[in-house]
């Protein structure tokens, strides 16, 4: 698989390390009441479709930058690659 | 038919014309007391088990394709309970104790073969790992052996001893370890349970649960809905997409596990050997071909194939331990899709819908479990309770904290 890195181009999926799904980058609130039973679906339940996916990937052996990456896992195909920041900072995070 | 020498003769003889189908094709009942979805290996075995041990009447399999068409068929079919931690090993020991006497059960050659599993240690700390990991599979009434280098040597004098980076130092045998001939596993289980009454129906694809009031009253099927007391799920590689049929969410991705095999060569490889310093499993098929794996891809997918740079891992993985393995071309390779759970780890439990239940998240080690998984599974369907070697296995078990990692490496499936 080649993965498109909006800043270094197409790049080897060898170069990265697959994390898993994008939402990981939705941590919950620790403190809030129920922050044990959300901490659980999100540290151990997955959608895990067959079909469009979107997933972080790590830039190992490059930037080091992480990647939220849209892709087929039916087919591999890969629709779009977006930085895991922006995708964060759209989500209204500023940090 | 029973199968024996005397029938393969009387057979031979008169032109093998009155061999008669292994089982039935029968049209799907309007309701069943039992169904269980997925006719794989293990589906199979739950339904051996629970119409045999258990007694249950009116039991059918759903399969999508046709049975034996997953990961059954797709495996390197080593059988072995080299496990560790509690949860896990008494039952893979119950699994290899099962796996002796299946021929018996089955009246069918699933051409069991005890060759023995060698795990490589390639420094101290890793033996003295695996001389904690014999005790445990001691305590559970397996066998285990921790062999020193010139043990090895005289088993094994093919396999490169003074790498610079990882000489082999010692090495975990389990002589009762072997391999199975995996298509003829699903074959016999499937004869055994047609003729325990078990209708086996294929290209029958479960579309949706009947879920009224909290229970599972039946299943949609693309040939008609079918009623149920209860509805049991084995449907490992694709258990996520059948479970959210149901709205479960389940703590399982899948993955895709390539496995090779190289052109026929003279025996070589006395049982199965595994390198302790990458991942890699090797061993020889009755027909002379190495066959081998290693890791997963690491992403997920449920496309069938993987990508080339495992192969040249598992390839390289193999070039050091056995450097002669250079010389053998690879035939075929494969891949499979995984359940691959948080812990690495199964799961055979009920959910929290009545009449709906659940095996699943094998990993890349069902094949070896198809028997106990099997009779633990039909045990729960049967009892309402969970078998004793599998009173682990529960959905609940991260959020309980009890998880059954065998790796430590945590909620990563990649990792496992």
């Amino acid at each position: 698989m080649i993965i498109n890195h909006p800043l270094l181009g197409p790049r080897d999926a060898n170069e990265f390390i697959h994390l898993g799904d994008a939402s990981l980058i939705n941590r919950p609130d620790g403190m809030a009441d129920d922050a044990a039973e959300k901490f659980h679906d999100y540290l151990y339940l997955r959608d895990n479709p067959a079909g469009e996916y979107r997933e972080l990937w790590y830039h190992d052996a490059g930037d080091r930058s992480w990647l939220v990456v849209t892709r087929n896992t039916l087919t591999h195909e890969i629709s779009s690659v977006e930085m895991a920041r922006d995708v964060a900072r759209k989500q209204g995070r500023s940090k | 038919m029973r199968y024996s020498a005397l029938s393969i003769l009387k057979q031979g003889l008169t032109g093998n014309k009155s061999w008669k189908p292994v089982w039935r094709e029968p049209e799907p009942k309007k309701s069943y007391d039992y169904i269980i979805v997925g006719g794989g290996g293990h589906g199979l075995a739950t339904a051996h088990y629970l119409a045999k041990v258990f007694k249950g009447k009116n039991i059918a399999v759903l399969e999508r394709g046709w049975i034996g068409s997953g990961n059954i068929g797709r495996n390197t079919t080593i059988v072995r309970s080299n496990y560790l931690l509690d949860g896990n090993q008494p039952f893979y020991e119950m699994s290899v104790k099962l796996w002796e006497g299946l021929e018996q059960d089955l009246n069918y050659n699933a051409m069991m073969s005890q060759r023995g599993i060698l795990n490589l240690a390639h420094s101290d700390g890793q033996r003295d790992d695996y001389a904690r990991r014999g005790n445990a599979m001691l305590m559970s009434g397996a066998d285990a052996e921790l062999l020193d280098r010139d043990a090895i040597q005289k088993m094994c004098p093919f396999l490169k001893f003074d790498d610079e980076r990882f000489p082999i130092k010692a090495g975990l045998l389990q002589r009762r370890a072997g391999t199975a001939r995996h298509d003829a596993v699903a074959w016999g289980f499937a004869r055994s349970a047609d003729q325990h009454g078990v209708d086996i129906i294929q290209n029958c694809e479960v579309t949706g649960f009947q879920i009224k009031n909290g229970k599972c009253i039946g299943v949609e099927t693309s040939r008609g809905p079918i009623k149920a007391n209860k509805t049991a799920v084995c449907v490992a590689g694709s258990s996520s997409r059948v479970m959210a049929h149901a709205g479960m969410r389940l703590p399982i991705e899948s993955h895709v596990l390539q496995a090779f095999v190289s052109e026929g060569l003279k025996p070589t490889i006395p049982g199965v050997v595994t390198y302790g310093a990458g991942h890699l499993y090797i061993s020889q098929s009755d027909k002379g071909g190495l066959v081998f794996g290693g890791d997963i891809d690491g992403y997920n997918t449920y496309a069938q194939r993987g990508g080339m740079p495992v192969v040249e891992d598992v390839c390289a993985g193999a070039m050091s331990i056995m450097p002669m393995v250079g010389r053998a071309r690879v035939l075929r390779m494969w891949g499979g899709v995984m359940d691959m759970s948080m812990d690495g780890s199964p799961f055979i439990d009920k959910t929290h819908i009545d009449g709906l239940y659940f095996n699943g998240g094998w990993c890349y080690g069902g094949f070896k479990a198809t028997p106990a998984s099997g009779y633990c599974y039909a045990h729960l369907l049967a009892t309402d309770t969970p078998h004793e070697h599998a009173t682990d296995f529960r959905l609940d078990r991260f959020m309980r904290g009890n998880i059954i990692d065998e790796k430590g490496v945590g909620a990563q499936p990649n990792l496992h």
